[in-house]
């Protein structure tokens, strides 16, 4: 039921999206295909962001879920100016956040005398790496936790209170079971922003192979030399994009049929 | 519905009308340039603009590599000036240069540290010491391969704690204090003022980058690219790129 013309743009906004994936498509030399994605370079590039990309995660998780907890069950003044804040990286340029994480944990950074002191380096490191991830990814997982948190209401928590379970119980047995898709479905976002996290990284970490240097930075070095394994790596990500996307897109429908 | 959709069309479909209308009065030259030439040629593009009515040229900068691939890929270049003569030949090997490239200066490494040189560097052999965080250019680019080479012509081996993929990524870090040291161009150091200080190289002098320039193959404005080269390769272009720490080719 909605008019015809919408059809159109609609369209033109598939085709914007979905040409320039064609086009990337086109320019894959599938004879070397095999051979440009396996080459030393390539799989360094791949286990580093997959390592990094999971350990960000796992941060995600473990600071998002008491995050969204607080965001979406407690109430304080001035909870909205907290909540924008905390949701600043979605819409903040990766390279400003970069510049933002090098003024902080860098070496003359807000807080670089103190890590000095403790004999912890983070500039030109994993570390790095994984700080910028879980800058950038934090926000998806808290969003989509917190909707699942507010949908899901707090009925069950309630009587599971009224029938004598401490609120750690009430979190461990009903909350989180409860809103256990969202959080899956944050976590794979939050999973795919960091294997995608290119800004924050080069700015902040560097680039330099088996280290800092990931796929998205491996993509953007190769290009210049060898645009066909370029265009294969980048061929890779789109299709663990698709996956993740596939993965993501299940959470929210179990969640509806919840009851 | 329509209220709504018709002043959108208009006011999307409006900028496209008002870039053919200019178009009539001025003619546009477009120069691609390697990033290291920005302050050079911004200079010597007023100049080309004063010395030729209505005409507006518009400077591109970017990584010689980068700048190459948009021209193969049809970027509208009238004029392209590389930092090396490798990625050069990648244009030539096109056939997209119109004529030879003519070399039109030349450019040295140099090790930029940040101000007051915390690590105390004073050479070459200081940026392999432990503790020291070098941040070279990647090998793949004209800065990077240029690191190579001075590293092995001194039998220095270089450990970088990060490998750039251009020579400003490098002065970044550098100026912000968090490499030690990085190896950029005599010219970056100047250019970059007080934000770093420079420490002479001896070892560079045996590997000189050479900048060469061409009009590209198919130009719209053919004449007043070959006129851009004419200015960048003579007495004018000398001067301004001298100014700048550019030697001579």
């Amino acid at each position: 039921m909605i008019p015809r013309w919408v059809y159109l743009p609609a369209a033109l906004g598939a085709g914007l999206v979905i040409l320039p994936l064609a086009g990337l498509a086109s320019r894959v030399a599938w004879g070397d295909f095999l051979g440009l994605v396996t080459s030393d370079s390539a799989l360094t590039a791949l286990s580093l962001s997959l390592r990094t990309s999971l350990t960000s995660t796992l941060l995600c998780v473990l600071l998002g879920v008491p995050m969204a907890l607080v965001l979406a069950r407690t109430e304080f003044p001035g909870q909205g100016v907290v909540r924008s804040l905390v949701l600043l990286p979605l819409v903040l340029p990766p390279v400003v956040g970069g510049i933002a994480l090098l003024y902080t944990f860098g070496r003359r950074g807000l807080l670089g005398t103190e890590l000095d002191l403790l004999g912890v380096q983070v500039a030109f490191s994993t570390t790095a790496v994984v700080l910028a991830q879980t800058f950038v990814s934090l926000p998806f997982l808290v969003v989509s936790l917190e909707g699942a948190l507010r949908s899901a209401g707090r009925r069950y928590e309630v009587v599971a209170a009224s029938l004598g379970a401490a609120p750690t119980t009430v979190l461990r047995r009903v909350t989180i079971p409860m809103v256990l898709p969202g959080l899956v479905s944050g976590a794979v976002l939050a999973f795919a922003r960091s294997l995608g996290e290119f800004g924050a990284t080069i700015t902040f970490a560097g680039s330099l192979e088996g280290t800092t240097r990931t796929l998205p930075l491996y993509i953007y070095n190769l290009r210049v030399t060898d645009p066909d394994a370029a265009v294969a790596m980048s061929l890779v990500l789109v299709v663990v994009a698709v996956g993740v996307i596939g993965l993501a897109s299940q959470g929210p429908r179990e969640r509806r049929s919840m009851p | 519905m329509r209220k709504l959709v018709l002043p959108l069309v208009v006011a999307l479909a409006l900028p496209l009308t008002a870039c053919g209308g200019g178009a009539d009065d001025t003619t546009t030259l477009t120069v691609y340039a390697a990033s290291s030439l920005t302050s050079s040629f911004e200079r010597l593009g007023k100049r080309f603009e004063a010395e030729h009515d209505g005409v507006d040229v518009r400077l591109s900068f970017g990584g010689s590599s980068d700048l190459v691939t948009q021209i193969q890929e049809g970027a509208p270049a009238d004029v392209f000036a590389s930092a090396d003569t490798a990625t050069m030949d990648r244009l030539t090997a096109d056939g997209l240069a119109a004529g030879d490239p003519q070399a039109f200066a030349t450019n040295t490494l140099e090790i930029a540290v940040p101000p007051g040189n915390p690590a105390g560097i004073t050479g070459l052999r200081d940026l392999t010491k432990p503790g020291v965080d070098l941040v070279v250019c990647a090998p793949e680019v004209p800065c990077g391969a240029a690191a190579v080479a001075v590293a092995k012509d001194a039998g220095v081996d270089l450990s970088p704690v990060s490998e750039e993929q251009s020579v400003t990524d490098v002065l970044a870090k550098v100026s912000t204090g968090e490499a030690d040291a990085g190896l950029v161009y005599v010219t970056d150091v100047l250019g970059a003022g007080d934000d770093v200080e420079g420490i002479e190289l001896p070892e560079a002098s045996s590997v000189v980058n050479t900048y060469p320039i061409v009009a590209v193959e198919g130009a719209a404005q053919p004449g007043l690219a070959r006129d851009f080269v004419e200015l960048v390769v003579g007495a004018t272009g000398r001067a301004v790129l001298g100014d700048a720490g550019f030697g001579p080719p």
